[in-house]
């Protein structure tokens, strides 16, 4: 189908990409990658008066180290994230979870900024970047601010973003210590959504469990942390069975949808599997 | 080269057989070629279609005013403005003479009977300037209850589809073995019986999802109007199209260019179509209506849509006595081409690869606030094969009996072919034991029989089955006479015509269009060795009524069956023409004349050849030729076959299913299939693994959910799930070859074979996977979420949630309008 008319906005500079939303009229969207973009422009269940497309702005490409943190450019695309040393070295969880997502057509062009200031719950980065206590550095008229993820995601397809900001890159802190990592996504076949996904970071201590981070993927209109699950497990014994009591919590203060793939019920129970599952394989069992 | 050389060893390999790869794949895979919505003629307008938002209501009023003036828009169009030209979407196969046919406008005037029907059409100067004015159109609509449960359906004082009808019920078709004389009574033996056993089972709606949309391009010229669509049937769309518009079929030319896929989803005589050329009528120029993918899953034929009742009669030791089978067949809101054919086609393979000396069938076609149904790979036979082979694996669990003895008891045995059934069918040919002893091999049964009860002793979270489907299917449509005797429309003839050009290369015209089978390099094939010129030298010609004048195109896995044999007898004919001219050329009688690799000798008489390409030549200057001869050895030949043909296989699958989450995941997959001869083999595996994938997908992923209202959910591909090679698991395929007697080639028709046969091998193996834990059915397809319930909340998995997925913003809710609403200003930035 084709998009409503709407006007196109090229910049090559994080300042001039402000200016241009900032003189773009009422309903501006972000092209960052436009894997979701130009889709709902297609079945115009988006129709923005302007469209300011980010893929020329090569200041928010690339991974950098900057101290104990990663710095990931808002537009790096999907393809470039699973292949950066830096993340397979301090975050491969992300790299596991971007593995995931879509095709490797979408990969090459999806960005990871974009994905994640587009929040759809079914989304796989949100519930990661939750998990890993990222950081969203936000550009505006007026300078730029930091928003940790808790408070990034504020509801069904809605993030802090104010109008006229950018999201421009996202700071991931180095986890240090013995941790391990896994994503556990379930769909119906190879190029879906998650239904339910799970994104588990866990360090080991002494054969215990010293610290539990875990994010959930569609199990609310935001992705979600399963606390519940986190504190049972901080301190716990690295056994099948202390992993699988404390999953069992993992879907307190969830509120999933129901659709064609899965009712609510479903996936409360899904959550569960694929957080034993989740933490299990992070925990090296 | 040597004079000593042995013939024999000269003699070009055959062609039949070869493992070819396609000539025409090179084009279609890259796209550099016609698709019908490559098309620009100068002067060109581009329609787009206001659909229905609702299911179910009165037309009260229809603004078009804002539309009309929107910038670069021509014309808009309603209902009411084309009411007296449009006619009716013609139905071809009326099943009992008391059918009811409400008939079927192309475009709504007073009423909409299911989302996504036409209710304006603007047409613009480009396809946007028309795509945007579609918002601009204004339509009232005064809701009626919708109507979409079949069995609610037909319950007294149900809400009605049309309400000028008394019942939703389209029409009541009986075939009864008893009655036919084909078979014992049936009530009889079911009050005789010793074990009877029972299921409703569902065969949910299915979209048909070809790859390339449907497009139609209309050219008028003077009377004419030449007419460019994605349609498997252009010579049927010819005599349609001047039946409905009043185009007289002389002045009308179609040409069904390269065709991305059909799967019987392009076996339709389209309102699109009818509209395109009305309005180049009324115009006077050329348009193009070229469908998004939206459109496409909502407003063209779905496929399925049956709940199956059927009984099944044995005695103790598995002796089959009896079938019984009452289906209510979801017509959808209209009958369109062959809507109330497609079950009653069916009706004739309930009883499968089986001796039953008893059977009854009934079918009540039944209207619903749905888009129409119509034929869908398999057409009929997949619901049946479903049906039978889900009903007997009931019946072995019933008597504790294995799965395959119980077949096998019951199966016909190699030496009883031709067998004639209990639906009156005369099986032509095969093997069933074979097949599926090669079956098992090729499955490795043994070893997963046995880790099957590993695992079931153990208590693994995750269980292994293994499914069986001993399928047969009837194909090679059809006998022209037998269509006649169940009141189709036409006949199921092919036709065949081949031209020998002067240079020696060959135009094979064939009247099967092909929609991306592979006609051009099987025709190709079979040419070459009755010629005996190369493959490369065969051109194949098809798809244009101008070029292909006479033709029923591609449907039933016909095309090899019907339009190869076509293709060889015209050849035989170029033969036996050219056989004159040769004899006289060598002054010889045709008598001592012998044909072989493309060259007549004389017997006896070394040297004294001539080559058949030669003699087109011969013919072409036409200055030696016999006096009683026409100087032309071009022929043309229809075919039309006394039986169908019966392609039979064993189809094994294992299945693994995670028991904590419900998630089922093919194991292996290993399939023998019989389809006769084989032309072409990479062909041949190339069709086994295609139907492989949409049955499969039948059982596990695809189905058209309507909301409580009328709505398509499953309105993109976010949400009908087709399935990627990534989701599939590798084929283990194999054939057997018993040839078939009813055509010269051998050949039985191998297109649907996969598709009919899979479905229920894939269900029985997860089935027989958790059979253990108390479950014996789980409803189509089986997504992890039934399966889970199945096996944790007893029952059949229930049904789905009706929603589409969030994610993606819901894309879902407004394509099936195609407006933008407030509820369009999603947050976030993407």
């Amino acid at each position: 189908m084709i998009p409503a008319p709407f006007a196109y906005a090229r910049p090559t500079t994080v300042d001039e990409a402000l200016q241009a939303i900032a003189e773009g009229g009422e309903d501006v969207k972000i092209l960052a990658g436009g894997q979701s973009l130009i889709p709902v422009m297609r079945l115009r269940l988006a129709a923005p008066e302007t469209v300011v497309d980010l893929s020329k702005v090569s200041e928010l490409r690339g991974v950098r180290e900057d101290g104990d943190s990663l710095v990931i450019g808002a537009m790096t695309t999907h393809a470039d994230v699973v292949r950066d040393p830096l993340i397979q070295q301090y975050a491969p969880l992300i790299a596991e979870a971007t593995e995931t997502v879509a095709d490797r057509q979408v990969r090459h062009r999806g960005t990871f900024g974009g994905a994640l200031a587009h929040a759809d719950p079914a989304g796989d980065l949100p519930a990661v970047a939750l998990a890993l206590d990222a950081e969203f550095v936000i550009a505006g008229q007026n300078g730029r601010r930091t928003v940790p993820a808790a408070d990034f995601f504020v509801d069904y397809l809605t993030t802090a973003l104010e109008e006229g900001e950018l999201l421009v890159e996202i700071r991931v802190p180095k986890l240090t210590g013995q941790w391990g990592m896994r994503y556990e996504k379930f769909n119906r076949v190879a190029q879906a959504w998650s239904i339910v996904a799970v994104a588990a970071a866990v360090r080991r201590e002494d054969g215990h469990i010293a610290e539990a981070r875990i994010g959930l993927t569609n199990m609310g209109p935001t992705p979600l942390r399963a606390r519940a699950t986190e504190a049972a497990l901080a301190g716990a014994a690295a056994t099948p069975e202390a992993i699988a009591e404390a999953a069992r919590s993992a879907a307190e203060g969830t509120s999933p949808s129901s659709d064609l793939n899965a009712q609510a019920d479903y996936r409360e129970h899904l959550v569960q599997v694929l957080t034993r599952r989740a933490v299990s394989a992070a925990a090296g069992l | 080269m040597t004079v000593t050389e042995d013939a024999a060893t000269l003699a070009p390999a055959k062609e039949v057989g070869q493992p070819r790869r396609r000539k025409e794949d090179a084009r279609l895979i890259t796209g550099r070629t016609t698709w019908t919505d490559n098309m620009v003629l100068p002067g060109m307008l581009h329609l787009a279609v206001v659909r229905s938002p609702v299911a179910h209501a009165r037309i009260t009023g229809i603004d078009v005013s804002a539309a009309q003036q929107a910038p670069n828009v021509v014309a808009v169009f309603t209902g009411r403005d084309l009411a007296e030209e449009q006619g009716s979407i013609p139905c071809a196969w009326p099943v009992t003479p008391d059918m009811v046919n409400p008939g079927h406008p192309s475009i709504a005037v007073d009423q909409v009977n299911h989302v996504g029907e036409a209710v304006a059409i603007v047409v613009g100067r480009s396809k946007a300037a028309a795509t945007d004015a579609v918002e601009l159109v204004d339509v009232d609509y005064e809701i009626l209850p919708p109507v979409l449960d079949m069995e609610a359906a037909v319950a007294e004082g149900a809400d009605l589809v049309h309400d000028q009808l008394e019942s939703n019920t389209s029409y009541h078709f009986v075939f009864d073995a008893g009655e036919a004389g084909t078979g014992a009574d049936t009530e009889q033996a079911f009050a005789d019986a010793e074990v009877v056993v029972s299921r409703r089972l569902v065969q949910q709606r299915l979209i048909p999802a070809f790859m390339e949309p449907r497009s139609v391009v209309v050219q008028p010229q003077g009377d004419n109007f030449t007419m460019w669509s994605a349609t498997q049937i252009p010579h049927v769309l010819r005599v349609m199209l001047a039946m409905v518009t009043g185009v007289p079929e002389h002045k009308l030319r179609i040409i069904a260019p390269d065709v991305g896929g059909g799967f019987g989803g392009k076996l339709q005589v389209n309102p699109e179509e009818v509209l395109a050329l009305l309005l180049a009528r009324r115009l006077g120029k050329p348009v193009k209506w070229t469908e998004t993918r939206s459109e496409s899953l909502m407003a063209a034929h779905h496929g399925r849509g049956q709940v199956q009742f059927i009984d099944i009669a044995s005695d103790r030791e598995g002796n089959v006595k009896g079938l019984r089978v009452r289906l209510l067949a979801d017509m959808g809101a209209y009958l369109r081409l062959i809507t109330p054919g497609v079950p009653a086609l069916g009706a004739f393979m309930f009883p499968g690869i089986y001796k039953f000396p008893a059977y009854r069938f009934e079918c009540d076609g039944v209207f619903t606030n749905k888009v129409p149904t119509d034929a869908y790979r398999g057409a009929g036979r997949p619901e049946a094969t479903f049906a039978i082979e889900r009903i007997m694996d009931e019946l072995a669990v019933e008597l504790g009996m294995d799965p395959l003895e119980l077949r096998r008891k019951n199966w016909i045995q190699a030496e009883e072919f031709p067998f004639t059934t209990v639906a009156g069918l005369e099986y032509d040919s095969g093997d069933y034991e074979q097949a599926t002893q090669k079956a098992l091999e090729l499955l490795g049964y043994d070893e997963l029989r046995a880790e099957q009860q590993r695992r079931r002793e153990s208590g693994d979270p995750v269980q292994l089955g293994i499914g069986f489907s001993t399928f047969t299917e009837m194909c090679g449509l059809a006998p022209s006479r037998v269509l006649g005797s169940l009141s189709y429309g036409a006949g199921g003839w092919e036709s065949a015509s081949i031209r020998m050009l002067p240079t020696g290369k060959v135009e094979v015209v064939t009247g099967s269009t092909p929609h991306g089978q592979g006609h051009e390099t099987a025709w190709s094939q079979l040419v070459a060795d009755q010629l005996g010129v190369p493959f490369e030298d065969v051109e194949v010609l098809h798809g244009d009524t101008a070029v292909s004048p006479r033709g029923m195109d591609t449907y039933g896995s016909r095309s090899l069956v019907v339009g190869g044999t076509a293709v060889v007898k015209a050849a035989e004919k170029v033969v036996a023409k050219a056989r004159k001219v040769a004899a006289h050329l060598l002054e010889a009688s045709e008598d001592d004349l012998e044909f072989a690799d493309g060259k007549f000798s004389v017997r006896g008489t070394p040297g004294a050849t001539v080559g058949i390409q030669e003699i087109a030549l011969a013919v072409f200057a036409a200055h030696n030729y016999p006096e009683d001869v026409e100087p032309s050895i071009d022929a043309e030949a229809t075919f039309d076959p006394v039986n169908f043909s019966f392609p039979h296989g064993t189809h094994l699958c294992a299945m693994e299913v995670d028991t904590d989450t419900g998630m089922v995941k093919i194991r292996k997959y290993a399939c023998v299939d019989d389809v006769g001869t084989v032309v072409n083999p990479l062909i041949v595996e190339g069709q086994v693994h295609g139907g492989l994938a949409q049955g499969i997908a039948q059982a596990l992923y695809e189905e058209a959910v309507y909301d409580a209202d009328g709505n398509l959910t499953t309105g993109s591909f976010v949400d009908y799930l087709v399935p990627s090679a990534a989701d599939l698991p590798h084929f283990d395929t194999a054939n057997t070859v018993h040839a078939a007697p009813g055509n010269p080639i051998g050949a039985k028709g191998v297109g649907e074979a996969g598709c009919i046969a899979s479905t229920p091998a894939v269900v029985n193996a997860a089935l027989d996977a958790v059979r253990h834990l108390g479950v014996s059915d789980i409803l189509m397809p089986l997504t992890p979420e039934r399966v889970w319930r199945a096996i944790h909340q007893g029952g059949d998995g229930g049904d789905r949630a009706t929603a589409g997925t969030n994610a993606y913003g819901g894309a879902q809710t407004e394509s099936t309008a195609g407006v933008s609403t407030p509820a369009s200003s999603l947050g976030g930035d993407r």
